[in-house]
């Protein structure tokens, strides 16, 4: 393999990488806090990319704006489902609570097949944000370098409201003991409600760059990523916010080079990211920077 | 006691020879149309119950249906087409010789189905039973579409993309009711069985029922492995009754129609899937009607939704998640004690408001 | 005590057995109803489509042709022609249960579809074992009509395709060396993939493939299987697959900086598939029909009345399919002089010369139409007529 082609997987790795990781750290997010693997939040990707889509091309509204709209929304719809569907579901066994979130990840599917149709749209890509860059022989979107920083952007910041605001201390206790924490005075409907909207914030963002990135919205458009991301987070330590962008990377990285080494078996890609989930879990549960504690009873 | 036991025993075979001339009935007066929707049906029921063996009564969450049918259906399909189909169906690259002549009898093909599916869930089973509760449920999840990505690729087995066709077709509604009733039969008499206590003890409490003295992992792999039998055996099922198949079929989103099944009809009661598979299979054929275009008394025209009906389904899966979680039969089953205890506490009322 | 409840047991056995074979009795009559009324007096043409899931848009695209020819054509042999249209949600069970359904409940004469070989193939062997005929639009796999004597169709199939196109880059393009992109999850994409690999091979010799990839359906990023491609540097590539991935894969490949022709299959011809590669060029494809050069008179009348009928929208080859289809169905119960599946399916069979919208049409004896393929190409934002390729 020559340097320009290595360079050029390297450029792809890091762009799709950047974007597992922005969406696994919302998975992360959430299941840190109440234990519970939201499928719907694949799907809050969709949204999101829709308002975005529907408010530039219906409402001709700058891009910028729409963005910020279509993050402000999902992360209200974030609220709502958990207040709707997880929030009465509290101290039910997991399982219950697992199938009610496959169940809002099913009615926002069905929802936008019958509302928005099941043909898919092209997504506009902004002229301000989107342009080729050719360097040399390896060429790429701007999009490369804008997700990268945009992830580690959100990356600091999110850590920096974890470890040192008030809101994240509580965040901290409530995932430690949800109980405990509400006798030391902390209101864990709050916390958990502030938790749903950073995360489904993430989605958001996640949402809009994908369809940057990939040009093209679907009602449909979720499910793959949001399993690719989950995995990343798992990979990375589900429950670690740095494990969720390391895994991120190392996901996308992998995929590439499996294609790029052995483009014969390139079907089996996606079988790839799952065999590495099993291990994962099977080898090492708390994953890469995760902490490996045997579950409690 | 001994008479009481009698009695059953004769109501049960009353019952068995109803539901028998139920179907003989069906299989004579009704259309097509409705046979294969109440094969489908049947289909459902099976698929339903084994999961609920696992999930219900097991309380390990598999979302690996659809992988296991994927095997069954294989299998079957493989043994059980012509020579000279194949030779033709195969027209990318020929089959691998060795099963190129093979032609099997049906009914040995579809059990061989269920048999390879519960290999498979063995084989599986024992590296992911490990994990527990939303762990267990993305490995499954995940073995699942391993499965089907291999089915995929491997071309000179399956055919790839290009799928099976030609399958011997069944037809009879005798055939699926009879699986589905032998299905819920040995169910049935497994969960009766110390292996069915065991299974309960697990689900309600893994570490007391560890300090019984049970053994958590090979039961849980026993459930597990059940599990995949009866769904081989209704994916074997499925290949006959459609008569063609390929991977897309099998992907994940179809455990999640029998999760919704499950869920339904309650988890922990096999009479419940029974009756839920019944009520999803022919309510998606009747709910068509809200996908066609509407013309309220001649005035507005309401269009046609494509896609409504799985948005009636998912608000139904999570309205009896959230407010009915019990779902149509909770725990319980539809038997003659439940029934008679019923009926008793009728007549009482009745005598109550007589006197 | 006993006694009297075992006399309980009967009573309780008698009542549920009675009640429920009257529930079924009563839905087996009202059914029933409509059937026998509905035979006399109107001609039924069923339809089963993918309108939702993966295959939704071609589906919608053949469902419009096909409700415009109606418009159209409303009546045959004096009886008024009733369409049911039935969706089957890109599922094989589905689409079983729709044909089933159609023959079974609405007791339709003749069936139009599907739009995907797999959904066809699945629905086939019922409407054969019922007697009724069945025309697709644009399924383009060999195996749907094999060994049924009742399915047939108004497009080529992909051996026709992949040679097609192989010729075209070869004779054309002067592509000495390939590239195939591939879908392996569907049949349509490996089946197209292969016979163009062959017919290629035939042309420029072993090794003439420089590089094969894969990909799965729902996939977005393509990256690391182009830049396998980039790497091969072939002179043409052929990607044949479903718009949705197509779109991006193709835009993909010229960000990329892969600058040589991309050819394709049919299924390229949709809104989607040209606004991701609006801003491309050397974007080939085949397809069954253009608007350019109206092959028959029927071509005209299809686009005039398209245009009405959808002004906002430009026509493309799934309509006119849906239109030949219900027009060729209307056809051959004129032929047959009657709505019998039986006459309808000998008349079709004998299907020659039949003018549609998308070029003469002679059926051979498996079902499949031999007829002309069309190239197109993008070019300005817009599909644009290239050459025509006739059958030998």
């Amino acid at each position: 393999m020559s340097m320009d082609i290595l360079l050029q997987n390297i450029a792809n790795s890091i762009t799709l990488g950047s974007l597992y990781a922005l969406i696994a750290i919302g998975y992360t997010m959430v299941y840190g806090i109440i234990r519970l693997i939201n499928f719907a939040h694949a799907d809050l990707l969709m949204v999101a990319a829709y308002i975005a889509f529907y408010g530039i091309l219906i409402f001709t509204l700058p891009w910028w704006v729409a963005f910020l709209i279509a993050i402000a929304l999902t992360a209200l719809l974030g609220i709502s489902i958990e207040k709707v569907a997880y929030k009465p579901l509290r101290s039910s066994p997991r399982i219950t609570v697992l199938i009610s979130a496959i169940g809002v990840s099913f009615l926002l599917e069905n929802l936008g097949i019958v509302a928005i149709g099941a043909r898919p749209k092209p997504f506009p890509r902004p002229e301000e944000l989107v342009w080729n860059i050719h360097l040399g022989d390896i060429s790429f979107l701007s999009l490369t370098i804008i997700i990268p920083i945009v992830t580690f952007i959100l990356l600091a910041a999110i850590i920096f409201l974890v470890k040192k605001t008030k809101i994240g201390i509580a965040m901290r206790a409530v995932s430690k003991d949800v109980e405990t924490a509400g006798l030391m005075a902390v209101d864990a409907n709050r916390v958990i409600s502030t938790t749903f909207a950073v995360g489904s914030s993430l989605a958001a963002i996640g949402g809009i760059l994908w369809s940057m990135q990939y040009p093209q919205v679907d009602p449909l458009m979720g499910v793959f990523p949001g399993l690719k991301c989950f995995i990343a987070a798992v990979l990375g330590g589900i429950g670690s916010i740095p494990g969720a962008m390391l895994g991120g990377f190392v996901l996308g990285f992998l995929e590439i080079m499996l294609v790029a080494f052995f483009p014969h078996i390139s079907g089996y890609r996606d079988a790839f990211a799952f065999v590495i989930l099993i291990l994962i879990l099977l080898f090492r549960p708390g994953g890469i920077l995760g902490e490996n504690v045997v579950e409690k009873v | 006691m001994d008479e009481q036991l009698r009695t059953k025993f004769i109501l049960n075979i009353v019952f068995l020879l109803a539901v028998a001339l139920l179907i003989y009935w069906g299989q004579h007066n009704l259309n097509n149309f409705e046979i294969r929707i109440l094969n489908l049906a049947a289909i459902f029921a099976i698929l339903g119950v084994s999961l609920n063996l696992v999930l219900g009564f097991t309380g390990m969450f598999s979302l690996g249906h659809a992988g296991f049918m994927c095997v069954g259906a294989y299998t079957t399909a493989i043994l059980t087409m012509s020579p000279g189909s194949k030779a033709i169906i195969y027209f990318m690259e020929p089959i691998h010789p060795v099963l190129a002549n093979i032609q099997w009898p049906l009914l040995p093909a579809i059990l061989l189905g269920g048999i390879t599916a519960a290999v498979f869930g063995f084989v599986i089973g024992f590296p992911a039973l490990r994990l527990r509760d939303d762990y267990l449920a993305i490995a499954t999840l995940g073995f699942s579409e391993i499965i089907r990505i291999i089915v995929t690729n491997t071309i000179t087995i399956t055919n790839g993309a290009l799928g099976l066709k030609n399958i011997p077709s069944i037809k009879s509604l005798w055939i699926y009711w009879l699986a589905a009733i032998l299905t819920i039969l040995v169910i049935k008499r497994i969960l009766n069985s110390s292996w069915g206590y065991a299974f309960r003890a697990i689900r309600d409490n893994e570490i007391a029922a560890e300090a019984m003295g049970i053994n958590i992992f090979k039961h849980k792999l026993l459930s597990f492995t059940i599990g995949a039998f009866f769904a081989g055996l209704a994916g074997a099922l499925m290949a006959h009754l459609i008569t063609s198949v390929d991977p897309t079929m099998f992907r994940f989103l179809f455990t999640f129609q029998i999760l919704l099944i499950v869920v339904l009809g309650g988890m922990g009661s096999i009479s419940g899937s029974v009756v839920a598979a019944l009520i999803v299979t022919i309510g998606m054929e009747v709910l068509r009607i809200v996908e066609q275009p509407m013309d309220l008394f001649g005035v507005v025209e309401i269009p046609g939704l494509p896609g409504m009906r799985m948005v009636i389904f998912s608000i139904l899966l999570l309205l009896v998640i959230l407010f009915y979680r019990q779902g149509l039969m909770g725990t319980r089953e539809f038997n003659w004690d439940w029934l008679l205890n019923k009926l008793d506490r009728l007549k009482d009322r009745m005598r109550g408001e007589a006197a | 005590m006993i006694k009297l409840r075992r006399g309980k047991y009967v009573l309780l056995m008698v009542l549920l057995l009675t009640v429920s074979l009257i529930a079924i009795g009563c839905g087996g009559s009202e059914k029933d109803e409509p059937a026998e009324t509905g035979q006399a007096e109107v001609i039924k043409i069923g339809v089963y489509e993918p309108l939702t899931g993966t295959n939704a848009a071609g589906g919608q695209m053949t469902v419009e042709g096909i409700e415009l020819a109606n418009q159209l054509y409303p009546e045959v042999l004096g009886q008024k022609v009733e369409l049911v249209i039935v969706d089957n949600k890109s599922e094989k069970q589905e689409a079983a249960n729709a044909v089933e359904r159609l023959i079974g409940q609405e007791n339709v004469n003749l069936i139009i579809g599907s739009y995907g070989s797999s959904l066809s193939m699945s629905g086939g062997p019922i409407a054969m074992d019922n007697g009724i005929p069945v025309i697709g639009c644009s399924p383009t796999n060999p195996a749907v009509t094999l060994d049924n004597d009742y399915y047939f169709r108004v497009c080529f199939i992909d051996p026709f395709q992949g040679t097609v196109m192989s010729n075209y880059a070869v004779n054309t393009l002067g592509a000495k060396t390939a590239a195939i992109v591939q879908d392996v999850q569907q049949d349509y994409s490996v089946g197209l993939a292969s016979y163009f690999e062959k017919a290629f091979v035939a042309s420029n010799g072993e090794g003439s493939i420089v590089e094969k990839v894969n990909y799965n359906t729902g996939d977005k990023d393509f990256s690391a299987q182009l830049t396998a491609i980039k790497a091969a540097n072939p002179d043409v590539i052929f990607a044949p697959g479903n718009f949705l991935e197509c779109g991006i894969l193709v835009a993909k490949a010229r960000e990329l900086g892969i600058t040589v022709p991309i050819l394709g299959g049919d299924t390229w011809e949709a809104e989607e598939f040209l606004n991701q590669v609006k801003d491309y060029q050397d974007i080939y494809f085949s397809t069954h029909f253009t608007a350019e050069e109206p092959v028959t008179p029927v071509s005209t009348v299809f686009l005039d009345e398209y245009a009405k009928a959808y002004p906002d929208k430009p026509a493309n080859a799934f309509g006119a399919l849906g239109f030949d289809t219900y027009i060729l169905a209307l056809d051959a119960i004129e032929r047959a002089g009657s709505a019998e599946p039986e006459a309808i399916k000998n008349a079709l069979a004998a299907t020659e010369g039949f003018e549609g919208a998308t070029g003469i049409i002679t059926l051979d004896a498996n079902g499949d139409a031999t007829k002309t393929a069309v190239i197109k190409k993008v070019d300005g934002g817009q599909f644009v007529y290239e050459s025509k390729v006739d059958p030998q």
